[in-house]
């Protein structure tokens, strides 16, 4: 098989990570538009939960999951219910400074608990080491990450597409005022969805820690891809953070493996010109 | 309220537009380092420039309302443009100033065409990926740039062949407030004309612009262009006074912290990006044994006081104050 | 056509299966005074942004006298003396009401590029914003923020905005909604005292000022022209009271 199933595999597997990391963001943007730039902070949290978990607890990898998600959720539903929800209405500017400050603090805050390395963690065996088929090497992990991804992906459109909740997230997200109107508790599925949204980016980002490694950086480095995700994919939908982040996986996979001189330079030529052609993004709506 | 005893129209305008004491004031204390404290000229001279960059954020952001994660690309740009003129001979200061602008303006201008069509989070995200762009290609061509290590062989020759650069920096600083002091007052200038007044138009309301037919795409062309100039002057008054260029001078670390030292000042104000740059610099300065990411929980924990407590800044709690003070209880 | 000061033809649009102009014809004649009414919903302020150039029509053609303006930039209209206020006040807020004129004024004589020049050298500019102020009231509240007005003001202020541009054809959105009883009277005034040389078309949902100004009525339901009569024609037209009987506007019935 050419090389270039390689890298599609390898996009394929970051461009799930990312899509865990910017679903949530998507959502709640489109909803209350609330610029939360501490979304990643989130992410960090649940990495360096299931680390402490691992390292200093003994625990199973797929143990630490759960606890990475609720540790999330139940995060953002702290900082969102004492700080943010009063900033609803304020403009972008304040929303941006208030959670960029809300980053600053977290990143010191990793740094000073954990220090700044890179940290180690210890997969379980059958974790580790790759399927040699048709002469090209497919990890295990990104394996079962791409595997995990599909699952909670199809979980997320069964849930929106389906159940109540799915169809008043939709309402709340295609036209806020209409759907007060209707009767639904609009902020409360706020704060549901928010913690939800931040659960995965939790998730995504303790399954992050053997694909791009963790450090307090980690919330600022991966905000940017968020928010490329996000931005183009177009704000409140599942569908376009889906295809946004398979893109930018791929494109930065295939980027960094044929022309590796380039560095980034591709990704950010790539969203500004999708940006350019739909400044809602690919789903967005306006 | 004074409104009885305002005369007319062109009376309150003329008043708007009339120079403060306070203003008064703030010049002459920015020649006090000279006199008092003559071992930080250094730092005054890094707090002139800064205060230069975050002027012409204050004009694009504070009085436009183009919210800029990006803008040190034109800080940069003006950067490299006089370092490597004197890198590659010329090294005269007042002229590597306007190599400087011409190029920092030329890529303000070409990029303002993309800026004035967006608005919200998209345009967030194109002056981002323009940043974050410049600061990739300048790290790839480090051919040109030095990469990591950064422009080796600036020397700025002396200014009039009367004033020379030493490490004293009574010429740099000398030299830095100047050129701040004049920018300042063509921006003073511009702010009080009727294109000031249409760019606050445009930061209220930008729909109703079109509305009473103004050529707002344009207006922001404008204005954009000339704070990518004002930026790149900034930029080469580093080059020019330190003799050292490396990739920060475009870095989104750069961009992000003009941004928390103009919010810090108050935005609107003119005064705003000089005042919050020199409390930012200052403070810096002097925690500077700090490990840098503890200067940032500082730094996030003032952005979200400043956000919930003062969301005008320094000189929005300022007059806050001093109308509290004014009105009889 | 050229004695249409607006005219539009077989406009048509919509927001994927949403109809929102179905094969609109509007003539307004030189001077007139025409009201455009009908159920929320049915598309008035739609046709107003149409008309004005904030919405491209799938289909038809907007003249502003003889020309066809279809094409035009929103402030390429204005220039031409296309001018609308709006429904929900669109001002700006921290600026003071005479600023706020004064940039129209200033937009309107093509100064506002100038940046060298401090607006005390352009006192022409100022004194006839001060004066649109003046003659709408507001000469006593002129160096407030616009914030800080009364909400009756600052529906004066959104109409002064408009008449500086030197409108000649003003389309007025519900000028009256929201405006409590005890402040309307300025707004009348106001209304009443445009200049013939203007050609108006508002919507309002308060007959009493449609019995008052219009000569023409223009009944629009669910995106198409349903009617068009005068006053009293339309007051007593059965399909308008069908419409119409359904809201709680009791102030329907007159005449």
């Amino acid at each position: 098989m050419p090389p270039v199933f390689g890298v599609l595999f390898d996009g394929l597997a970051y461009g799930m990570l990312l899509f865990l990391l910017s679903v949530g963001l998507s959502v709640t943007l489109g909803m209350m538009n609330f610029v939360n730039l501490a979304h990643c902070s989130f992410a960090m949290l649940g990495g360096y939960v299931t680390v402490t978990l691992m390292n200093a607890y003994g625990w199973p990898f797929f143990a630490t999951l759960p606890v990475a998600f609720i540790a999330a959720s139940l995060a953002s539903v702290a900082l969102e219910r004492l700080i943010f929800r009063r900033f609803y209405n304020a403009g972008e500017l304040e929303q941006c400074l208030l959670t960029i400050g809300v980053v600053f603090v977290s990143i010191a805050a990793a740094a000073y608990v954990y220090g700044t390395a890179i940290q180690p963690v210890q997969l379980p065996d059958y974790m580790r080491g790759s399927i040699n088929y048709a002469g090209l090497n497919f990890a295990v992990y990104r394996i079962f990450l791409i595997g995990i991804s599909l699952v909670i992906t199809i979980a997320l459109v069964f849930t929106i597409e389906t159940t109540r909740f799915g169809a008043q997230v939709r309402a709340a997200v295609n036209n806020q005022r209409m759907a007060r109107g209707l009767g639904i508790n609009v902020d409360g599925l706020f704060a549901l969805t928010f913690a939800l949204g931040s659960g995965l980016a939790g998730l995504g980002g303790a399954l992050a820690i053997e694909i791009v490694g963790l450090d307090p950086s980690f919330a600022l480095t991966y905000l940017i891809y968020v928010l490329i995700v996000v931005s183009v994919g177009g704000l409140g939908s599942i569908a376009g953070s889906f295809a946004a982040a398979m893109v930018l996986g791929i494109s930065d996979m295939a980027g960094k493996y044929y022309v590796p001189a380039l560095g980034s330079i591709l990704i950010y030529l790539v969203m500004m010109v999708l940006l350019m052609w739909r400044p809602s993004g690919l789903f967005g709506r306006r | 309220m004074t409104a009885a005893t305002v005369a007319g129209p062109h009376q309150y305008m003329a008043e708007q537009m009339r120079w403060r004491w306070s203003e008064i004031a703030f010049w002459l204390a920015t020649l006090l380092p000279f006199l008092v404290a003559p071992s930080y000229l250094v730092l005054a001279n890094q707090v002139a420039i800064t205060a230069l960059f975050a002027l012409s954020l204050d004009l694009i952001l504070g009085f436009s309302g183009i919210v800029s994660l990006g803008h040190a690309a034109y800080f940069g740009v003006g950067a490299y443009a006089a370092g490597l003129a004197s890198k590659w001979g010329w090294g005269e200061p007042l002229s590597g100033l306007l190599i400087a602008a011409l190029a920092a303006g030329l890529l303000g201008y070409v990029t303002s065409f993309v800026i004035a069509r967006f608005r919200h989070l998209a345009l967030i995200m194109i002056t981002l990926g323009l940043g974050l762009l410049l600061q990739e290609a300048a790290n790839s061509a480090s051919w040109l740039t030095g990469g990591f290590d950064g422009l080796q062989g600036i020397h700025t020759w002396s200014i009039f062949g009367e004033f020379h650069f030493d490490l004293y920096g009574y010429t740099a600083y000398g030299y830095s407030l100047s050129v701040l002091f004049l920018i300042f007052l063509i921006a003073r200038r511009l702010i009080y004309s009727p294109f000031g007044l249409a760019l606050r138009g445009i930061r209220e309301n930008g729909q109703r612009m079109p509305a009473i037919g103004a050529a707002t795409r344009e207006h922001i062309r404008t204005i954009y262009t000339i704070a990518a100039i004002i930026a790149g002057v900034a930029g080469a008054l580093l080059a020019e006074t330190t003799e050292t260029v490396s990739l920060e001078v475009l870095g989104f670390q750069r961009s992000a912290d003009v941004l928390v030292m103009l919010i810090l000042g108050g935005t609107g104000r003119l005064y705003g990006g000089l005042i919050g740059a020199a409390v930012y610099m200052v403070a810096r300065d002097q925690f500077s044994g700090l490990n840098p990411q503890y200067w940032y929980f500082w730094i996030g924990l003032l952005l979200i006081a400043v956000v919930m407590i003062l969301p005008n800044g320094i000189l929005g709690g300022l007059s806050l104050l001093a109308r509290r003070l004014k009105v009889p209880s | 056509m050229s004695e249409n000061a607006l005219a539009a033809r077989g406009v048509n649009k919509s927001f994927g299966s949403l109809v929102v102009a179905a094969d609109v014809e509007i003539n307004l004649p030189q001077g007139v005074r025409y009201a455009l009414i009908g159920p929320n919903g049915a598309g008035k302020t739609t046709l107003i942004n149409l008309m004005t150039g904030m919405l491209r029509p799938d289909a038809g053609h907007i003249f502003l006298g003889d020309e066809d303006i279809t094409a035009l930039p929103p402030e390429q209209r204005v220039w031409r003396g296309l001018v609308r206020t709006f429904q929900i006040n669109s001002l700006f807020p921290h600026l003071t009401a005479l600023e706020s004129v004064t940039l129209a004024v200033c937009e309107r004589r093509r100064v506002a590029r100038t940046w060298w020049r401090p607006l005390t050298a352009y006192r022409s500019e100022v004194d006839e914003a001060y004066e649109i102020l003046s003659s709408l009231m507001l000469a006593p509240v002129s160096h407030r923020l616009t914030r800080e007005l009364a909400y009756g003001q600052q529906r004066l202020l959104e109409i002064a905005l408009a008449l500086a541009t030197r409108p000649k054809v003003l389309l007025l959105d519900e000028p009256a909604a929201g405006v409590p009883r005890d402040e309307s009277q300025e707004l009348f005034t106001a209304i009443a005292g445009l200049s013939r040389d203007i050609t108006v078309l508002f919507i309002e949902h308060d007959m009493e000022l449609v019995f008052r100004f219009a000569s023409r009525v223009i009944v629009m339901v669910g995106g198409r022209v349903l009617v068009e009569g005068t006053p009293q024609e339309i007051a007593s037209d059965p399909h308008v009271r069908a419409v119409y009987l359904g809201k709680a506007t009791g102030k329907a019935d007159h005449g």
